[in-house]
This record gives structure tokens, C-alpha cells and sequence, in this order.
């Protein structure tokens, strides 16, 4: 009786079931179908013996990565890469927005906006090759003005020191603008009412940024400080591949590309199944724990 | 605004901030853009700091005679298009769909997308996957893969939701529309903002993606441009840093004339387009924000 319903219902909407199909059977076949696939993280998987198949080892790959010098290496690696992209780009977006939200002229400010907004659809391929244009060792424009005035040239891309300044800054400068919309809009929508009285109780701008603004923007910044926390251990693949080289890898080697080089070039899939699902996993709690941590702390959470 | 005496320094100090932002995110744009003009010599030696040295055209001329650019140019206009238009198809009548309080299962069905964000497979069980269909250097892959973009239907299932009031969707269905007819005639016509933005985030996601063509294609003859990009700037780079500086001084040669002129290049369709779009993709990050 209640399936007789629930079919009359489903019947009745059908047209709805209709455009939802070309992303239901999408998600069905590119994002639920691999996560069968994380079996192979516990077999000596074989593509042609195929998950059911294969040989079942169960945690020897996660065991073998705990117990490689890599794994000493690069999860280090990928924890310092984001954090010090957290700690150096999360403020600017909030400095930029709070700084133009007390820029007089309407028209200055807009021009800031645009300029600092363009660099966010740079692709990274070009970001990278504007990284080298202007650090490169040869025929970089810092080393090529060092070397015009007697000075040595300095190996800034293949410095594995380096190679983490240039990866977060270059990041800093292309996201400072974009990542200050969300905050111009949160500072937007303060009631003007809370700024005129603050003014005729003769407070300074910096006491209004301090007493208005600031509080305004607090439940902005600790929802993006919980997206972000919860990143730690995912450092994107893109950008930090095509910063690498064979001088920079003690520091530029993370997860994710120590996976694709695992996985896709040396063909090891049960092995590299294995770190990418243990990374999974601890981003998985990261997110829930920091979550959990900002219910208590603020009453904001996102789950 | 109104500015008080003792705010005068505050704000003559935050316009000097504002124009230090201004400058940081400027210069590198504007540096690339001059020193596509000037000699590859006074580039190299770091003269060309403020205006072109040397004018020449020389650095675009190379450019247009090497054919894997304009190779690379074809496929990435022929993988944004088409792919921009399978993630619409994917995208947008889900989104609706989800945004439809009468929606059996609705929240079942939500919880289906918003899963995939925050567990997934991973890049290897993916490759796998992909490489047992037999889409590996295929076409197909490179304009299916990432259809559908979770975040962004969210996006625009808040837009429908807060935008196409419940009342005009009851009449139209006392009126007789089909829920089909409906979406097509009512509710895409009064989304054009949402469509535009959604469009503008697909193709430029398409334009600048360069990871699927390095995993899914083999074959170099149908690489989109940033691929090739990547080839021609920094694996010439790679090599010095590993000290091969030799065996790439004559690919580096041809490829230090032009290599300004490239970036530009690549990046033009969205440099151009951008100005006339950027508010709508700032319209784009406040919708988002709003689910928050």
C-alpha cells in the first residue's frame, strides 16, 4: 500500500526525475563507481584480475607508506604548503576589503576591485610561467636586474625553501581580490543606522572597524576558517606539479602528486589507491573535527 | 562619505594601502604585456621595467608560426564549448529540480550530490575507471569529465529556490504546463543571470584546465592549449633547473622570443571578455555565499 503511494508520487513527477537523470547517472558513474574502486587499496590490485579478483592484503599498503622515508616527507610537506598558505592568505582578502570599504571615491575603489579580481582567471600554467618569468635563473627579470648590477644570480626555483614562498605568495596574489568579494558584500550589509550613530558618539573610523565591521564580518571569516581547516591536508595537484623540479622536490613533493607518480607512472594501484584514500580519510575527519570545534566555540558550523 | 578631522590621516594612509593593492596585482600583467613587446635581450637583462625596450614584434611572430599553438588553440575552443554545454545540460535541470519543494525524495536526492564533496574516489580508482570504459584519448573524457559540479548546483538551486516564486510554477500548472514545459518556458527565461555566470564558470574552467589532458590524452595532437603551454614554457624550465641546460638552449632560444607573447595569447579570450563579465561572476560568488 505505502509503495503503491510512493510510486503513484514518483509517477506523478516524473518530468522532475527526467532532469535530474544526466546528473544522477553522472555522479553515478564518475564519483560513486571509483569509491568501489577504494577497494583496491587493500589488494594487490591487478586491472585485469579486476577488485573481486584480486589478491587481498589488507593494510600491508598503508603499513608499507607509515614505514617509507616519503611518508616522513610528504605529509610534513603538505601540511607546511597549506598552512602557510592559510596563515599568509587569509588575512589579505580581509585587510583588501576592509581597506576599500573606506576608500572615498566610488570610483577608485572599483577600479581596485577589477584589477585585483583579474588575476583569479589566470590559468595556472601561465601563473607558473609568470612565476619563472620573473624568478627564473636565467632569464628571470630579478636575476637578470641582480645581474645588471654586479650582483650573483640566486637559484630561487630550484630552492627547496623558496619553492614554498613563491608557491604561497604567487597563490596570495592571485586570490587576494577574489577572495575579498565575499567580505566587501558581509561589510555591505551593515545597517549604515549602526555607522551614523557611532559617528555622532564622535568614533573614529578605527573604532568603527573595530566595533562594527569587524563583529559584522566574524561569522564570514570563522565559515571560511572552517572550509579552510578542514584543507589542511588537501594540497591541490595542479599548481604544485608544475612547480616542480628535480632540485625543489625535498620540500615540493605532497600527496597528491606523489600519488599520480605512484599510481599513474610507475603503475603501483593498490599502493597508491591506499595514500589517496588514507588522505581522504584524514581530511574526512579534519573537516569534521574543526566542524565540531566551531559549533562549540561560536554556534556556526556548515554541516 | 563624510571624513573628520581626525579621520583625515586614516583615509590619505588607506588610499596609499588601496594603491599598493592596486599595484601588486597590476605590475606582473603589466610587465608580461611589455615585455611581449621589447627585445628578448633587454628583457633578459631586466631593462625593460616600466615601458618596452626595443619594440618589436619578433616574440608574436614566432608564436604564429608554431603550429601546435594554433593546434592547441582549436581543441581548447572545441573542449570548452562543447564541454561548457554538457555541464549546462548536467547542471542546470538538476538544480531546478532539486529547488521543487513538491520534489519526492528531495532531500534523499540532495544528500546524493552533497556526498560526492566531501568523499570521492580518488585520482587512482578514477583513472582506473576511466581506462576500463575505454574513454582514455578519448574526446569524450576530455568534455565529460567534471559534468557535474556539485558547489555549483548549489549555487543554482538557491538561486531557483529564492528567485522563480512557488506561485508562478502553480499557475502555470492550473494553465496546464507540463513541469518540462515549465522549465523551458518559464523558469530558463527568467534565469539568465544564473545561466550567464554558470556558463562564464564552466568555460573558463574548461579554458585554463590543463590536469585532464595531462592524465586522459596520450596523444599530443589533440592537446588544448594550456597543455601545450605547459610543454613549451616549463619543461625547458625543468631541464636548467636539473642543470640540461645544453641539450635545451635551442628549444629555449626559439622559445624565450616568444614566450611573453604565448602567455598573453593564452590568456586573451579571458582578459578580453573579462570586463563586460566580471560583475557576473562576482553576482556568482554572492549567490554561493548566501547557502554559505
Amino acid at each position: 500500500m505505502r509503495n503503491k503511494k510512493m510510486l503513484l508520487r514518483i509517477k506523478k513527477h516524473w518530468q522532475l526525475y527526467l532532469l535530474l537523470l544526466p546528473a544522477v547517472l553522472y555522479v553515478a558513474v564518475f564519483d560513486y563507481a571509483p569509491m568501489y574502486g577504494l577497494l583496491g587499496a587493500f589488494e594487490n590490485f591487478k586491472p585485469y584480475l579486476g577488485y573481486l579478483r584480486s589478491e587481498w592484503v589488507g593494510f600491508l599498503h598503508f603499513e608499507r607508506f607509515f614505514s617509507t622515508n616519503a611518508f616522513a616527507k610528504i605529509v610534513p610537506n603538505t601540511i607546511k604548503l597549506s598552512v602557510y598558505s592559510l596563515v599568509a592568505g587569509f588575512p589579505i582578502p580581509i585587510i583588501l576589503a576592509l581597506c576599500l570599504n573606506y576608500v572615498p571615491s566610488v570610483k577608485f575603489k572599483k577600479l581596485v576591485q577589477n584589477i585585483t579580481y583579474a588575476p583569479h582567471f589566470i590559468s595556472v600554467v601561465v601563473l607558473v610561467s609568470m612565476v619563472n618569468v620573473f624568478f627564473g635563473t636565467n632569464n628571470g627579470l630579478i636575476n637578470g636586474i641582480r645581474d645588471s648590477l654586479g650582483m650573483d644570480r640566486i637559484l630561487f626555483i630550484g630552492d627547496p625553501d623558496i619553492f614554498r614562498h613563491l608557491y604561497v605568495w604567487s597563490g596570495v596574489w592571485q586570490g587576494m581580490g577574489w577572495g575579498s568579494i565575499i567580505y566587501i558584500s558581509a561589510l555591505s550589509s551593515v545597517d549604515p543606522g549602526l555607522h551614523e550613530s557611532a559617528i555622532v558618539d564622535g568614533a573614529s573610523i578605527l573604532q568603527r572597524i573595530r566595533y562594527i565591521d569587524i563583529p559584522t564580518i566574524v561569522p564570514v571569516i570563522v565559515t571560511l576558517l572552517i572550509l579552510d581547516a578542514g584543507k589542511v591536508m588537501s594540497v591541490g595537484f595542479d599548481k604544485v606539479f608544475l612547480m616542480q623540479n628535480s632540485l625543489n622536490l625535498s620540500a615540493s613533493e605532497v600527496i597528491a602528486t606523489y600519488v599520480y607518480k605512484r599510481g599513474l607512472l610507475n603503475a603501483e594501484y593498490g599502493y597508491s589507491t591506499a595514500v589517496g584514500l588514507f588522505n581522504s580519510v584524514i581530511n574526512l575527519i579534519l573537516l569534521i573535527t574543526v566542524n565540531q570545534i566551531s559549533k562549540k566555540v561560536s554556534d556556526i558550523g556548515i554541516l | 562619505m563624510r571624513i573628520f578631522g581626525k579621520d583625515r590621516v586614516f583615509v590619505f594612509l588607506n588610499y596609499i594601502l588601496a594603491t599598493v593593492f592596486l599595484l601588486i596585482a597590476l605590475y606582473p600583467l603589466y610587465f608580461v604585456v611589455i615585455a611581449s613587446f621589447s627585445s628578448a635581450d633587454a628583457v633578459v637583462q631586466g631593462k625593460v621595467l616600466l615601458y618596452p625596450q626595443g619594440i618589436t614584434l619578433s616574440g608574436y611572430k614566432a608564436m604564429l608560426e608554431h603550429t601546435e599553438i594554433w593546434s592547441g588553440y582549436y581543441y581548447a575552443i572545441l573542449y570548452t564549448i562543447v564541454g561548457t554545454i554538457i555541464n549546462l545540460i548536467c547542471t542546470i535541470p538538476a538544480a531546478y529540480a532539486l529547488s521543487r519543494r513538491t520534489l519526492p525524495f528531495r532531500w534523499g536526492i540532495n544528500l546524493y550530490f552533497m556526498i560526492t564533496m566531501f568523499l570521492s574516489g580518488g585520482l587512482i580508482p578514477l583513472y582506473l575507471l576511466i581506462n576500463r570504459l575505454k574513454l582514455v584519448n578519448t574526446f569524450t573524457i576530455m568534455v565529460l569529465l567534471g559534468a557535474v559540479n556539485v558547489w555549483n548546483m548549489i549555487v543554482c538551486r538557491t538561486f531557483f529556490s529564492t528567485n522563480i516564486p512557488e506561485e508562478l510554477i502553480d499557475a502555470a500548472k492550473i494553465d496546464g504546463s507540463s513541469e518540462l514545459g515549465i522549465f523551458f518556458r518559464i523558469v530558463l527565461p527568467l534565469s539568465k543571470a544564473i545561466l550567464a555566470v554558470m556558463i562564464l564558470y564552466f568555460a573558463v574552467g574548461h579554458w585554463n584546465d590543463y590536469r585532464t589532458s595531462l592524465i586522459y590524452l596520450r596523444n599530443t595532437g589533440k592537446w588544448p592549449l594550456q597543455m601545450v603551454l605547459r610543454n613549451l614554457l616549463l619543461s625547458t624550465q625543468m631541464e636548467i633547473a636539473q642543470g640540461n641546460e645544453t641539450s635545451a638552449v635551442d628549444q629555449l632560444l626559439k622559445i624565450q622570443s616568444m614566450k611573453y607573447g604565448v602567455i598573453i595569447a593564452s590568456s586573451f579570450p579571458v582578459l578580453v571578455i573579462y570586463p563586460f563579465i566580471q560583475k557576473y561572476f562576482v553576482k556568482g560568488v554572492m549567490i554561493g555565499a548566501v547557502k554559505g
